[in-house]
This record gives structure tokens, C-alpha cells and sequence, in this order.
């Protein structure tokens, strides 16, 4: 029996000891292994019990999930306040797929979709359009406070949820997140402790306009890796937290550090809660300086390798919203690339595009603004709730050429990376790939 | 030979053959294309990012790195390789292990019994000696010998450069 480093609870050792069966127990080990490696001194309960979980997909591959997923269910434990999720892989009625790619994904490559979604149904899952990777945006509403201690692990939602919310969560891994979520502990240590929130890289912003979001968080990613960056020098390109424009900036930023390096928290001077309260002072002694200019942004992203067979080639399809898009995005992407459309003569974009964003977005969006959904429609932009990476992560749609504006979708994909600007300009054919 | 000393999260005598990652190893993007595969008998890195590690084989293999980074699937994506026995054997890590690392790693031994060997605070020594091809030797109580490879002709650049085709 495994003998725990950290202080427990009488509660805690019964359950470590067995009392809720050996499923139960198995967890809890698991979970005590896990804070025992970084030197935990105790668990601490987690504050805000809707859980959010990164494995939503019932992917073949992961053998391993769907006897664990039967285990669990065997138990007395379940998530009382529900969870949301990742988003699905497959959405055929809105995302356009040969019949090939249909076969080999819902029956080869997800073919353990619907069982999964079932057996989370059974640990308390609700909400069957809870499924996003921005499960923090308002209209999705799963939004912890400033202070509350959660347990997720979706990359993009664990770096905003600690750097925007002021929430308090560790890098989990998928299942490591759940075993925490139904135990309804975490171990502190890392980001849920003050000490781990100091940041040990001051960033400093010297760039002539505002940076793209997607290629500041990849430079940033890139150099800090796993430590917590301060970054100065940005605030004066973004508003308060209040604003929209804002939260989206903050939240593709900290997608792309998440997924270029492995950060999950960072402050930026002014803006985000603790860099408002700790200022400066967040800052550890002999913290080391990268600064970020031009040269520097346009340095890392011509790093970035074409993973195409020809450069040249035409894209078969363009994804915009990984992670997915706000409210205010999706309408500020329609609108722009329809007035780029009319200013040169074109009523269809030159590649089959697809926004994505949350259900609830999305159902937002298609209320109050119908006439603005149907001209996308028209001009062959579709909508939808899928993961852009979980779509094109297979042998049969990752080998055809593809676009984003996403640098986590760039990362683990073949898809060719474009600023906005860039890939504005492709989809109304003022330029084509090189 | 030269010895370095670790922390032993899980460790037993092994030796076997260094692949080394000298940034940051990103398991999702350097596992997935294999992983996805049913029928796959070893993981060629698939990370476009890491010149290091990029096509090689790491399966059964002492993976040495300062750390994983990427997704936070990486946990479980361990996991689900190790259950597959195409996981490395051993991870060995210059800097503290990170949480998705561990979690993999502790996943794979207390839930699916795969022993697979983490080894960290290695030191960046370590990562500045060891390279792609050597012939390491763990030890239980966390101390670890690398043997440099001298026989260019098993550098394994060359022999896995070979299956570069696995991934077309």
C-alpha cells in the first residue's frame, strides 16, 4: 500500500485506505502520488465543483479511458454540480466531409463516441450542449470566482481561467482532472499556492503596434516554456478586463503560450487581476527579461515549418476559433471578411471556411443576428461547435492543405498558420499561399 | 561512463538506448500520428517543432528531456501508449518533473501496472551530456551512467531517418 508524504485528513486516509471500495482508492492514490511529486503538503477542496473536462472525444486510441470511464461508474461518486467539456470532433451537418472521412471518423477514429458521452452522462453530465473549450465566456457560463480552487485541464481554459478569472488551478492532465473533480480535492501545490503564482520571466513588449495575438503567446510560449511570465508593455494596446475585444485577445494569447510552451498562468501588467492587486511585485528576485519587438515577432513566425507537400498549394479548408470564438468575434470576423468580399467583387470566400465557437454562441449569435449568419451562409462560412483539431487530427483530413489563424491548431496539425490580416486576404483571393 | 543522481518517482535497474529532447518534449504532438494508428508497433515523433526528436523512435526507448510540454491530453496520452507497450521505458528529466508528465507516468503505473521508470532534477549536466544514441544505465536508487555511443553507425539520426515514411 502506497504510503502518502503529505499530511491527510482522517477522511482523506479512509478513502486512501479503501472505505469507498478499491476504485475509489485507486484515485485517491493516484491523486496523493500526483501531489507527492511536487511536494504537496496537503489536499485542499476544490471551491467551484462544476468541473470542466478535456477528454470529450471518444477516440478509438485511447483504449485505456473506456474500462476506467466503467470503473468510475461502478462507484458511489459522481460530479454533483455537472461538468461541461471539451467540444466533439465530428459535426457533419455543419462541417462538410467526404464520405470517406465520415466512415473513417465516426466509425474508425471516434468510433467510441456515443458510448463516451453516455458514460459521462452517468459521472454527471447535464448539459449536452456543454461542449467548448471556452466554457468560461459568459453565455456558456461555467465561470469560477477570483480565489475558487478548480480542477481542469483544457490548456486554453486552464491559463485563462488562472490569469483572467484570478481562479486558482494547476496544468492538470485529462483524467488526473476528473480522478480530482469527483474527489473533489487537489492537491496544493504549484499555481494553487501564492508562491507558485510569482512570475519568474519579466516579458517586456517594445513592439510598434499591437502584437497578433496568436504570435505574442507563441513567442512567449516558446521562451518561458512552463514558468509564469509578467508582461509589461501590453497594457496600452488593450482596454479593462470589462471589454470583449479585451478577454478575446487575452484568451487566444494564452492559447497559444499554452500550446507553444506549457504555460498556465501569466499576469499582464494592469490588466489581469493579480498584476491589478501585486503589481510589480509578483515578480521573483533575479527574474530573467525577454523582450519582444518586430523583429522578434516576425523571428518566430517564420520558424514555423510548412508541413504541406507544396507550399503552393490551395487550401481545402480554413478553421477560425481555436480556441473557440467570443460572441464578439464571430460577429467581428463575419463582418469583416464581407466587407472585404464586397470591396473586391466577391460574393464566396476562395475556401471552404468554418468558424467555430460554443453552442451557446453560436445560438446567441444566430438570434440576434440572422441576417448577418445568413450572408456568411451565403458566402460559404459555416458554423460550428466542433474542435478544429479533433476534425482534422487523421491521416485522411490532416493530409489535405489547410488554413488557420490558430497557432495551437498550427501546433498540432499540418494546418498553415496566417495573421488575420493574411488569411483574410487569401480567403477573398487578394493573395494565395506561397 | 559518467554518473548522475536523480529523484526516483518510479525506478528499477534498466538500460537501454538514449533518445534526447534538449527543449521541451510535447507528447500530444509528438505521439498522436502513432498513437492514432491501431496498428502501430512503435511512436515516431511527430512533433514539426523539436529538430531533436523528430522522427525518431522512441518506443522502449530512455527518453531524456528537460521536461513535457503542449497539451494537457499528454497525461493520458502516456498513459494510453504505455497500455499499448509503446511507450518509452524511461523518462529521465533534467528539471523537475511537470504535472502532465506525472500524471502519465503515475496513471500508467497504479492504474494499468506498466512500469514505466521517471527519473528527475537530473541537472542541466545531464542534458548537455547525454546524447541521442548513448547507452544509459539506470539504477533504482535514481543515479544513472551514461556510456557515450562511439559507434557512429548505431546513431540513431541514421537508422531512424529510415522511417521517416511512417509518417507520410
Amino acid at each position: 500500500m502506497y504510503q502518502p508524504k503529505m499530511e491527510l485528513t482522517d477522511a482523506q486516509k479512509d478513502i486512501l485506505n479503501g472505505r469507498l471500495g478499491e476504485t475509489v482508492a485507486k484515485m485517491m492514490e493516484v491523486v496523493v502520488r500526483y501531489g507527492d511529486t511536487f511536494n504537496a503538503k496537503r489536499l485542499v477542496p476544490i471551491t467551484h465543483r462544476k468541473g470542466h473536462f478535456v477528454t470529450s472525444f471518444g477516440i478509438n486510441m485511447l483504449t485505456p479511458i473506456y474500462p476506467l470511464m466503467d470503473e468510475l461508474i461502478k462507484t458511489t461518486i459522481y460530479c454533483p454540480d455537472g461538468m461541461t467539456m471539451d467540444p466533439r470532433p465530428m459535426d457533419y451537418k455543419n462541417v462538410k466531409a467526404s464520405l470517406l472521412e465520415r466512415i473513417v471518423s465516426k466509425k474508425i477514429i471516434y468510433g467510441k463516441q456515443d458510448q463516451y458521452e453516455s458514460q459521462l452522462q452517468q459521472l454527471g453530465l447535464k448539459d449536452l450542449d456543454g461542449f467548448t473549450c471556452t466554457c468560461y465566456l459568459k453565455e456558456v457560463g461555467n465561470i469560477p470566482k477570483y480565489g475558487d480552487i478548480i480542477s481542469w485541464a483544457e490548456s486554453s481554459a486552464v491559463v485563462f481561467a488562472n490569469s483572467v478569472l484570478g481562479a486558482r488551478c494547476n496544468r492538470n492532465s485529462g483524467v488526473v482532472e476528473m480522478f480530482q473533480t469527483l474527489l473533489g480535492y487537489v492537491p496544493e501545490f504549484g499555481f494553487i499556492t501564492d508562491a507558485g503564482r510569482k512570475a519568474t520571466w519579466k516579458v517586456i513588449v517594445r513592439t510598434t503596434k499591437k502584437p497578433t495575438a496568436q504570435v505574442l503567446g507563441s513567442a512567449i510560449g516558446m521562451k518561458v516554456t512552463s514558468d509564469v511570465p509578467y508582461i509589461v508593455g501590453l497594457d496600452k494596446y488593450l482596454n479593462e478586463l470589462q471589454d470583449d475585444g479585451t478577454i478575446a485577445y487575452l484568451k487566444d494569447m494564452g492559447a497559444a503560450c499554452a500550446s507553444n510552451g506549457s504555460v498556465g498562468l501569466y499576469h499582464v501588467h494592469n490588466i489581469t487581476p493579480e498584476a491589478k492587486n501585486l503589481g510589480e511585485s509578483l515578480l521573483v528576485e533575479n527574474y530573467k527579461t525577454y523582450i519582444i519587438d518586430d523583429a522578434e515577432l516576425e523571428r518566430v513566425k517564420s520558424s514555423y515549418p510548412v508541413m504541406w507537400k507544396k507550399p503552393n498549394l490551395k487550401p481545402k479548408k480554413c478553421f477560425i476559433g481555436c480556441p473557440h470564438l467570443s460572441y464578439d468575434q464571430l460577429r467581428l470576423y463575419s463582418n469583416r471578411i464581407l466587407d472585404e468580399l464586397a470591396q473586391v467583387g466577391r460574393k464566396k470566400v476562395t475556401v471552404y471556411t468554418v468558424f467555430t465557437a460554443a453552442p451557446q454562441v453560436i445560438k446567441k449569435f444566430s438570434e440576434n443576428d440572422a441576417g448577418l449568419l445568413k450572408r456568411i451562409t451565403d458566402a460559404n462560412i459555416h458554423l460550428s461547435s466542433i474542435c478544429p483539431l479533433m476534425f482534422v487530427d487523421n491521416p485522411l483530413s490532416g493530409s489535405k492543405p489547410m488554413i488557420t489563424n490558430s497557432n495551437k491548431l498550427r501546433t498540432y496539425s499540418n494546418c498553415r498558420y496566417y495573421d488575420d490580416d493574411e488569411i483574410i486576404d487569401i480567403l477573398v483571393g487578394k493573395e494565395k499561399c506561397r | 561512463m559518467k554518473k548522475f543522481q536523480g529523484r526516483v518517482i518510479f525506478a528499477e535497474d534498466f538500460t537501454g538506448e538514449a533518445v534526447v529532447s534538449r527543449s521541451g518534449f510535447n507528447t500530444l504532438a509528438s505521439f498522436q500520428k502513432s498513437a492514432l494508428l491501431k496498428t502501430s508497433k512503435k511512436i515516431i515523433v511527430s512533433d514539426q517543432n523539436n529538430k531533436d526528436v523528430y522522427k525518431k523512435n522512441v518506443t522502449g526507448k530512455i527518453l531524456c528531456l528537460p521536461e513535457t510540454i503542449g497539451s494537457t491530453t499528454g497525461g493520458m496520452v502516456i498513459q494510453t501508449v504505455a497500455s499499448r507497450n509503446l511507450s518509452p521505458k524511461a523518462f529521465l528529466f533534467s528539471k523537475h518533473i511537470d504535472p502532465l508528465a506525472a500524471s502519465g507516468i503515475i496513471l500508467a503505473n497504479v492504474w494499468n501496472n506498466v512500469p514505466i521508470i521517471a527519473i528527475d532534477e537530473l541537472g542541466d549536466d545531464f542534458l548537455n551530456e547525454v546524447n541521442s544514441g548513448d547507452e544509459i544505465t539506470i539504477h533504482a536508487d535514481g543515479s544513472v551512467y551514461v556510456s557515450k555511443n562511439l559507434d557512429d553507425s548505431k546513431d540513431s539520426d541514421e537508422v531512424d531517418d529510415l522511417e521517416e515514411e511512417d509518417l507520410d
